[in-house]
């Protein structure tokens, strides 16, 4: 005997105790497949024969199996399932989870089955419990069927029955996943027979006709087409486009799911008493003329259509009305009405039409769905489903989607074939058709509550504490820009290791050695601005801003900080600083150059007392200005003394050190400010091109960052976009490295912050994962404003001197990793919650403790 | 951190004596937080002058282990300017290096230390929080004359003001106990900042060294206060025992107090909660929704209807809900009153399933702390998803900011309001609204109306429309 098995499905194993159950499952499922009522009773009440914790066990067991069927996985229950309670819940849980019931029933001799349990020593029960359980299974066997075993039911009477049966698993029809495409999905024809002819000529596809007329469609190279089904009714020519997409799925050239509409045909030709409505009269009077024979071929071809498929390792998911993630790749009744009639309210319009609940404006699932059923003006991307069809038969158009290029074809209706009930969705009155997002401009607390995990493309899983989002939702709410613009906020960065160098805290030698042992021979060095670090957006014109981004205002763009705060609290010096970096942009022409109409500019920007006003005022002032009057006071008083005759000289140096050191800390902080009155007083540093118009830059080097940016400041005719200082150092070259420290050191000597050394290429995977994005050296002086004053002082810099950087540095990965994915998950146009989900991550690595120091 | 000493009296060094350091030497001393040195920058017969200086070690303390100063000191920030100044850290040091003298004992000269001698103080730098005028507020009080220098923050940038940092020198005749405990009390109450943990034992230490000044002290109520770092329960317990009462009785005529006051004078609050209370009754809501619930006074208010069946507080700060946690008694509540109640964190910026399947909302004084772009998001979240059926909304109204004294023109009333609407503004914006989503809104006026200005708080309700209503 053949048992097959479709994947996934819920499997019950039904048989006396002794039966044989659990061996049969250990031979045919692997052991996590496997749910055994034993072993619950076990994990409850440490006796896995113990009867008293029966209930509670199967808790734990239904509980687990609805876990796993949430998870699409095949689950088999090994309980004996001989009484028809027993089974009830587990084909009602199957139900809720759209799964298909399988049926194994060990219909053993009662005695065979006694003589097993007699030679195990933990199944000392009763011979009656046996016999009763042999008879309950008896008669349960007759309705089987009825219970919601009809399809896959397996009886087997003998132990040899037992050992030469096979398993066979097979995928369900839903499941494609093997089949990668590429793809030409076309929507909803209804008869359109010109229009599909004409589509499937701009895709590529080469269309003849045969001397016995019928016509031969041969893809495009190894392209497929998939029909969102509806070829029927309303249209001109619905014979001929079935014939047509008949003729293609026969030859594997086309993927077909049935729609409403040809449901309802095939029930009208199967003799069905069928309304003749909503253009069916149409499809039978077409119909009518044609042979019997290929009648029946019609109704059986659109009877034999699968509700759905899950294609491309379910990256791709095509069904006639749309399909909730929960319900992908799964078979019941319940699917395939979603399938073909989405979901409704139950109410109706006022156009007598049915109120569809918005699945898609809720859809969080992985794959991308690819829909049709309710006509709209233009396709538009909600939460990675769309709705292509485009009302043909209403005079809109036919259109099609590219898979994977995401691309729309579309070919204009010849006429209008059918009066629409209800006019088109007029575009005017939607909300702005944004590429990415849609109808998901609103975010949902549940896409960043809790503890979270993030998959991301360079670094694994990044996991969020609960404690952190938390601190991140406050912030985030209540101080960033709009989260449509936050495509990206920058990561943290680690300092070099800490040097040995006498009164040094920093070397850029410890940065090159860093990458020479991660296998990196070029570096390049940046000047390290002191000032804020900040994101500049900036769009060709404010219509691009409401397009792309889907915010409201007329604004070019948007400056905010590394926290995601609007990072001018005057909107019109914002609106003039974005001025001048578009017209930097003109001026190189640099739309053209990326074809793009924003760029995301990752910048610093000066004088950093334009941000840090309050802590100068706050902190750093106040300390100096303290420092100094009290260091004053105490030296004119020791000098007194010492004058005296009493030896206090030893204080009396250390005093005069210190009070040095602050007039060096207050110098350094002082560099760092200017005052501000316009843009003219402002500087811009940009120093990474993140990301155009579909695409991030993270595969180019630093060099082209820099050499790309320095063009364009070069080129600005405004003060404000300044250049940064680079070089290249090749770490396995002393003079080379050499060369870079003299920089180094005439940069903070002159009072510079420093330098951030990084790879040469953007990304680097190294022997251990990801590499340091960059590693930050900053000079002696600068340090003084966040170590203190008196840092340098040797019994103050020993004392620094011990300090982990690996928390610092996994953190700089963690947020590295996410910065990068949800900028490339913006440029791919996944809906706004996905991008929000890593910026909202970095925001709440932001709250994780970490020395503030490094 | 220098603090000099001197005195005139005759002979001048018998300061030595009271301070129980000598003259000709230099005397060091460790400290739990740093070094401090004693010597004497003059000591003549005719005049004497001792200086205590105090080291506090910067980089020690931040390297210590967490929790063995109190956290919101300024430790979090490494740049700090606690090494500089006159703080409690020079108040312990001056309990640890001159503790006879503090206590006014002195074994060689007994009858010295009960003389008042003329004393001149020189703090080289002393944070006055409130200025020169509580400086002077504190210590004249008590026969000082006060000489007070104030610096800049930075005389590079003048633009930024000064500091809140004086060079003080006070002058007096007074014991030198006196004079050493009005300083240990009075530092840190200028610097209005402690360097560890304040609890009872503080009451202990104020009493015991300002016990004979401190009684008939005009500044008594915020010197008690500072110095117990602004804690309620403290400074109630300490005003009464200074006042010579017991701590029940304080009790009982601060609440009278309290009580005397509201009758008097009703606050806005009190008006804005009491009209939303009664609004949400009237609409017969059963389950309600307080947005931005704040520190809880309007779930307090909503807890004591029994109509309402199912009260959720939310809000956007976790501090806050916490402090609501506390204040509403919750872990003190029944398991019934616990299910009638829900806290939880959530912002209005994103839609939330928990806040569906309520009828009444109330959104008080919250809107204004949104930034204007992101009203879109609250208006769906709110309106489209949870869609309750009341909902009550109120904000301030600018028009009738000018009736506000103490209000520079053209602030908002807080600094965190990101927007404040006029009478005009407010009901576009709600009319919008209600035609959006299918309500319907009406506005009322909150508190003392005025003419051309309005009330200062403006409230609207919105009503869901009924769909069944509408299609029929």
């Amino acid at each position: 005997m053949i048992i097959k098995i479709p994947e996934p499905s819920l499997i019950l194993l039904i048989g006396p105790s002794g039966s044989g159950k659990s061996t049969f499952a250990r031979k045919h499922f692997k052991p996590t497949e496997v749910l055994s009522s034993d072993f619950c009773r076990g994990l409850v009440s440490d006796d896995e024969t113990d009867q008293t914790a029966t209930n509670d066990a199967f808790e734990v067991l239904r509980f687990i199996a609805a876990k796993r069927l949430a998870a699409g996985k095949v689950t088999v229950i090994d309980a004996t399932n001989v009484q028809v309670e027993a089974r009830k819940p587990l084909v009602a849980l199957a139900r809720e989870y759209h799964y298909l019931t399988v049926a194994i029933v060990f219909n053993m001799p009662a005695k065979l089955c006694q003589e097993r349990n007699e030679v195990r020593p933990d199944r000392n029960f009763k011979s009656h419990v046996v016999r009763q359980q042999s008879q309950q299974l008896r008669r349960s066997l007759r309705g089987l069927k009825r219970e919601g075993f009809r399809n896959f039911l397996y009886v087997m009477s003998t132990p040899e029955d037992v050992e030469t049966v096979q398993v066979e698993r097979q995928p369900l029809w839903v499941n494609r996943t093997d089949e990668q495409g590429p793809f030409d999905i076309i929507g909803d024809i209804h008869g359109c027979f010109d229009e599909l002819v004409e589509l499937l000529e701009e895709l590529g596809y080469e269309i003849s006709t045969q001397p016995n007329g019928e016509t031969v469609v041969q893809p495009s190279q190894g392209r497929k087409a998939i029909f969102v089904g509806d070829f029927v009714d309303r249209g001109p020519k619905v014979t001929e486009v079935l014939r047509l997409v008949m003729g293609m799925q026969k030859t594997g050239a086309a993927i077909c799911v049935p729609g409403n509409h040809d449901v309802k045909l095939v029930r009208a030709l199967r003799g069905k008493n069928v309304n003749p409505t909503h253009g069916l009269a149409e499809s039978l009077s077409q119909l009518e003329q044609e042979s019997t024979e290929f009648k029946t071929q019609i109704a059986e071809f659109l009877n034999d259509l699968v509700s759905h498929y899950v294609l491309d390792n379910g990256k791709l998911v095509v069904a006639h009305a749309g399909m909730r993630a929960e319900l992908q790749g799964r078979a019941s009744g319940r699917v395939r009405e979603f399938a073909l009639y989405g979901e409704t309210t139950g109410e109706t319009d006022d156009f007598g039409l049915p109120i569809r609940v918005d699945w898609a404006d809720e859809y969080r699932g992985p794959g991308m769905v690819v829909y049709g059923h309710t006509p709209v003006a233009e396709p538009k991307w909600v939460n990675r489903t769309i709705n292509i069809d485009t009302g043909c038969v209403f005079g809109g158009k036919l259109t099609a989607l590219r898979y994977p290029e995401k691309e729309l074809v579309s070919v204009p209706a010849r006429q209008t074939y059918y009066e629409p009930t209800k006019p088109l969705p007029d575009e005017v009155n939607e909300l702005p058709s944004v590429k990415t997002q849609g109808y998901d401009d609103i975010l949902d607390i549940d896409d960043v509550r809790g503890r979270r995990v993030i998959s991301t493309r360079l670094h694994h899983n990044v996991t969020i504490r609960e404690e952190n989002t938390i601190t991140a939702l406050e912030v985030i709410s209540r101080f960033a820009v709009d989260p449509k613009w936050l495509i990206y906020l920058p990561p943290t960065m680690s300092p070099t290791e800490t040097t040995n160098i006498p009164g040094l805290l920093e070397h850029p030698t410890e940065g090159f050695t860093y990458y020479r042992k991660q296998g990196v021979s070029n570096v390049i060095w940046e000047e390290k601005h002191m000032g804020s670090r900040t994101v500049v957006i900036v769009c060709r014109d404010p219509e691009t801003a409401k397009r792309r981004f889907g915010v409201a205002d007329d604004t070019l763009g948007i400056c905010y900080t590394r926290t995601g705060r609007r990072f001018f609290d005057d909107a019109t010096v914002e609106t003039e600083l974005l001025r001048q970096v578009k017209a930097a942009i003109d001026k190189v022409n640099y739309w053209e150059v990326f074809s793009t109409d924003w760029i995301c500019l990752d910048c610093e920007l000066m004088p950093w007392s334009v941000k840090a006003q309050e802590l100068l005022r706050q902190q750093y002032a106040p300390v100096g200005t303290s420092a100094r009057v009290a260091l004053g006071e105490a030296i004119a008083s020791l000098e007194t003394t010492a004058e005296q005759g009493v030896d206090v000289s030893h204080i009396l140096d250390d005093y005069r050190q210190r009070a040095e050191a602050v007039t060096e800390y207050v110098k350094a902080y002082q560099q760092y400010c200017w005052q501000v009155q316009s843009v003219a007083d402002l500087k811009l540093a940009p120093f990474h091109l993140l990301a155009t118009e579909g695409a991030v830059y993270f595969d180019k080097n630093h060099l082209w960052h820099m050499e790309t940016l320095s063009k364009l400041c070069q080129n600005s005719e405004d003060t404000l976009l300044f250049a940064t200082h680079y070089g290249v150092v090749d770490v396995t070259d002393d003079t080379s490295q050499t060369e870079a420290i003299r920089r180094w050191e005439e940069l903070t000597e002159d009072g510079g912050e420093g330098i951030v050394i990084k790879p040469l290429d953007f990304i680097v995977q190294g022997k251990r994962g990801l590499v340091q994005p960059a590693v930050k050296c900053r000079g002696r002086e600068y340090l003084r404003i966040i170590y203190g004053p008196e840092y340098t002082l040797p019994q103050n810099l020993e004392r620094l001197r011990s300090r982990g950087l690996s928390h610092k540095r996994s953190l700089a990965l963690r947020e590295f990793a996410l910065g990068v994915e949800a900028l490339e998950r913006f440029v791919r146009c996944e809906p706004l919650s996905h991008v929000h989900e890593c910026v909202f991550g970095i925001l709440a690595l932001e709250s994780e403790a970490v020395d503030p120091r490094l | 951190m220098l603090l000099t000493i001197s005195t005139a009296y005759s002979p001048a060094t018998d300061l030595g004596y009271l301070l129980h350091k000598h003259p000709a030497r230099i005397q060091s001393f460790g400290l739990a937080f740093g070094q401090a040195h004693v010597f004497y920058p003059e000591a003549r017969t005719e005049k004497c002058t001792a200086a205590l200086l105090l080291d506090v070690d910067a980089v020690g303390l931040i390297r210590r282990p967490h929790g063995q100063f109190a956290e919101n000191f300024a430790l979090a920030q490494y740049v700090s300017d606690r090494p500089y100044v006159a703080s409690s850290f020079l108040s312990v040091a001056i309990a640890r290096v001159f503790s006879s003298a503090l206590s006014g004992k002195c074994k060689e000269r007994p009858e010295l230390a009960e003389t008042e001698i003329p004393l001149k103080v020189k703090l080289s730098i002393l944070p006055c929080r409130g200025g020169e005028k509580l400086l002077r507020r504190l210590f004249e009080p008590l026969g000082y004359t006060v000489e007070a220098e104030r610096h800049a923050l930075d005389t590079r940038f003048p633009d930024w003001g000064e500091s809140r940092y004086f060079t003080v020198t006070l002058e007096t005749t007074c014991r030198l106990s006196e004079l050493l405990t009005h300083l240990y009390i009075l530092m840190p109450v200028l610097d209005d900042e402690k360097h560890y943990w304040v609890g009872d034992a503080e009451i202990e230490k104020l009493l015991k060294h300002s016990n004979d000044w401190l009684a008939d002290h005009p500044e008594q109520e915020s010197i008690v206060r500072r110095y117990l770092k602004h804690q309620r329960r403290l400074t109630r317990q300490a005003l009464a025992q200074l006042r010579e009462e017991d701590a029940q009785e304080a009790d009982e005529t601060v609440q009278a107090q309290e009580e005397e006051q509201v009758e008097k004078w009703i606050g806005l609050n009190e008006i804005r909660l009491a009209t939303v209370t009664e609004v949400l009754k009237q609409c017969g809501a059963r389950r309600v929704l307080d947005l931005g619930c704040g520190e809880g006074k309007l779930l307090r208010k909503l807890l004591a209807e029994k109509q309402f069946e199912k009260i959720v507080g939310m809000d956007v700060s976790h501090h806050a809900l916490r402090i609501a946690q506390e204040r509403l008694n919750y872990d003190r509540l029944t398991e019934k009153q616990k299910q009638r109640l829900c806290l939880f964190q959530g912002s209005l910026s994103y839609r939330d399933k928990r806040l569906v399947g309520y009828d009444g909302a109330a959104v008080i004084e919250v809107i204004e702390h949104l930034d204007l772009p992101r009203l879109a998001a609250f208006e769906r979240g709110l309106f489209e998803f949870a869609c309750p059926r009341t909902v009550v909304l109120t904000t301030p109204n600018i028009e009738y900011n000018v009736k506000f004294e103490n209000l520079q023109a053209g602030r908002f009333r807080h600094k965190d309001h990101r927007f404040e609407w006029t009478r005009d503004e407010f009901q576009s914006w709600a009319v919008g609204v209600a035609k959006r989503f299918d309500y319907t809104v009406v506005f009322h006026p909150i508190g003392p109306e005025a003419e051309d200005v309005g009330s200062p708080t403006q409230m609207a309700v919105f009503t869901r429309g009924d769909r069944e209503a509408r299609t029929t």
